[in-house]
């Protein structure tokens, strides 16, 4: 159990009312707010429990196929010219991406509260895909809601959920993209809190979503960890993943917070660039405000109203980002930055020819930015990028970009 | 405060007439300003007793579809919270009885700023706020101002609500308490008067403030029957379904907005028989 709950020394967050620094938090309408508490209690009566943890370890390890490799991508390095690239393979886990540690976690505890009924959110459809495939493993009936410009773009997604049972509920209202998808499973949540359980698919939402989300999604950065230490001998000495919400960027930085010297950036979907508004870069070009149950950056106008978001993934296509990142980025523990749709579409490019990977349009970004940064460092610098997900979901898009019909 | 907050004197006024308060919800701006102003003169003249304005957020997660598409009219007319306040300052200058609540949700407000927020609604004549997403976990710091800024706070207490929470909601709640009278979300139609009434009874331990029922009172015969065991009773989707039907232009006659909004009208009758 001990390992799974990390206490750093210099490091506590988030307080009892799941505030991380002045971000976090728990704004909601009144309906949901003693289903929140409900979870709260939970968790804390769960993660102190051995029994837990001891499932979640062996559905890791038996059903999702951990731990992940850190595998050296000696030829990107070349291309790089610079530091050593390792990747964190998260793109080998069951369902191709690092959403499934996450959504058995909360299986598991939507279990142990005896709900039968499972809702979520999705934007890539990774997520989804994710959550319909716990609930076909234990049974659950499962909703998931989906942006009907997303069902568009992620048609193969939409097509494994429903295959594994899901029904998927389109959403039409607002930017009919993950954000409003949101809106809807609170709005669901609402109306059938008694027998519903909401998975969450990311470090957002009201507490205590952005803890138990980052405490599940923390196997990354704990095997990365070990690994390094086992293959290289000593820490990583960078670690760049990217980030929409930020489940895979925490789960990789979170065991590291203490390791000062170990330099953590998060890459953001700068879209068709910072300077023309249409990105998804709330870190990188927000400000602070309070949208889907929590305080941080946001990408808001000056009367509040909730931007339009733009990226070419649509899993990073989301105007907020987790709490616990708005507060790394403030206390400076965090570096964060941005890269564009045509950077990103280089770096999927540049890992499938020189690696054979096939990375996620999410995860491109990480890539990319660790291209830029590699021939800044030196050769004895060890990056690890978290290989988020894979990019099978991603051809049809790419296919379009290219003018190939499939 | 030093005077009497418009918000009791209209209650205690009902309560020696012996009548419950009708409480409008309309969104500021759907379908333009001009015409939410005319609204709110057309909503007294039919007989409501206070209204609860509005102002548009683009993530509205507690509202049903009628409400939501109301807010992204409200907003393809570019509405902002200082329109609203404009609005409320209008009406003042014709209408100084009526109470003026306005709702919403947090982040124009905090995008405001919580002190300068306060000085334009006090200014404008807004007599109190209700946020939905702000649980009073989460208000001290605007509660605080807000209430120095002499305007009422009131909150929802739904009934998930432990008795410890409507006691700890009723204890920050001022002018009266909104009680949601279903799980889910505006305008829905699983409303069940039995439990609303053994929830108020339970709420009623708590305070001696008024208690509102809200969400899911669509006709005359369901005002009636919460009006019974409420003190107000809070009307929304049901009377935007009917300003949906407003063309949007600017001038609409008094006349013909009071004869779009006659639900209130039909709802005052069927609550004081």
């Amino acid at each position: 159990m001990s390992e799974h709950l990390i206490r750093h020394k210099t490091y506590d967050f988030p307080d009892q009312g799941g505030h991380f620094g002045p971000f976090g938090g728990i704004f909601v309408g009144e309906t949901l707010m003693p289903a929140l508490s409900e979870l709260s209690r939970q968790y804390d009566k769960l993660k102190h429990d051995p029994a837990f943890w001891a499932e979640f370890d062996y559905d890791m390890a038996h059903y999702v196929g951990r731990p992940s490799p850190l595998y050296f991508a000696e030829r990107l390095t070349k291309i790089g010219g610079g530091a050593r690239i390792f990747l964190k393979r998260e793109d080998l886990n069951h369902t191709g991406a690092h959403k499934v540690n996450n959504t058995i976690g909360q299986a598991l505890l939507a279990r142990s509260m005896g709900k039968r009924r499972i809702i979520a959110e999705t934007g890539a459809g990774q997520h989804g895909v994710a959550t319909a495939t716990v609930a076909a493993r234990l049974g659950l009936e499962c909703h998931v809601f989906m942006g009907v410009d997303d069902i568009q773009r992620q048609s193969a997604n939409v097509f494994r959920m429903k295959m594994l049972g899901a029904n998927v509920v389109g959403v039409t209202s607002g930017s009919r993209t993950l954000k409003d998808a949101m809106n809807e499973a609170l709005r669901d949540w609402a109306t059938n809190v008694d027998s519903t359980y909401y998975i969450i698919g990311t470090v957002a939402g009201p507490h205590p979503y952005p803890m138990l989300v980052r405490d599940f999604q923390s196997i990354i950065g704990r095997e990365v960890k070990e690994q390094s230490m086992r293959q290289l001998g000593r820490l990583p000495d960078s670690l760049v993943a990217c980030v929409g919400g930020g489940s895979n960027a925490i789960g990789l930085f979170y065991p590291f917070i203490d390791d000062k010297q170990v330099r953590m950036i998060g890459v953001e979907a700068g879209g068709l660039g910072l300077a023309t508004g249409k990105h998804a870069a709330p870190l990188s070009a927000g400000r602070p405000g309070v949208l889907h149950g929590n305080r941080t950056y946001l990408m808001n106008d000056e009367d509040g109203q909730i931007l339009e978001t733009h990226s070419v993934s649509a899993g990073l296509d989301y105007p907020g980002v987790g709490p616990e990142h708005s507060w790394l980025k403030d206390l400076h523990r965090a570096e964060y930055t941005a890269v564009t749709d045509d950077e990103a579409l280089a770096a999927f490019r540049t890992l499938t020819r020189s690696e054979g990977i096939i990375p996620a349009l999410e995860t491109a970004h990480a890539v990319a930015h660790a291209l830029k940064l590699a021939p800044t460092l030196p050769a004895e610098h060890v990056m690890v990028v978290n290989l988020s997900g894979r990019g099978d979901k991603d051809l049809h898009t790419v296919a379009a970009i290219d003018n190939i019909k499939l | 405060m030093s005077r009497m907050s418009r918000i009791s004197t209209c209650f205690d006024e009902l309560k020696r007439r012996n009548k419950q308060a009708l409480i409008p919800y309309i969104t500021a701006g759907d379908p333009n300003v001009v015409t939410t102003l005319g609204l709110m003169h057309a909503l007294v003249q039919n007989g409501a007793d206070l209204i609860e304005l509005g102002f548009p957020f683009s993530d509205p997660s507690s509202d049903g579809p009628v409400i939501q598409r109301a807010i992204e009219r409200a907003l393809a007319k570019k509405t902002t919270l200082r329109d609203v306040l404009e609005i409320v300052k209008q009406f003042r200058a014709t209408d100084s009885k009526t109470p003026v609540v306005l709702m919403g949700y947090l982040n124009p407000v905090e995008c405001m700023g919580y002190q300068q927020f306060t000085d334009a609604a006090v200014a404008a004549g807004v007599d109190g706020v209700l946020l939905v997403d702000m649980p009073p976990e989460e208000s001290h710091d605007l509660h605080q101002v807000l209430r120095n800024g002499g305007l009422e706070t009131i909150y929802l207490v739904a009934p998930t609500s432990s008795d410890a929470r409507i006691e700890a909601i009723c204890r920050q709640s001022s002018g009266y308490v909104y009680y949601v009278s279903l799980k889910g979300v505006t305008g829905a139609s699983n409303l069940d008067i039995a439990s609303v009434t053994s929830n108020l009874a339970r709420v009623r331990q708590h305070t001696s403030l008024p208690l509102g029922v809200g969400f899911g009172i669509r006709d005359a015969e369901s005002a009636a029957s919460i009006a019974k065991v409420a003190d107000a009773v809070v009307v929304g989707s049901a009377l935007i379904n009917r300003i949906a039907e407003l063309q949007d232009h600017t001038h609409h006659t008094a006349a013909a907005l009071q004869q779009q909004t006659s639900l209130i009208a039909d709802m005052r009758r069927a609550m004081d028989n």
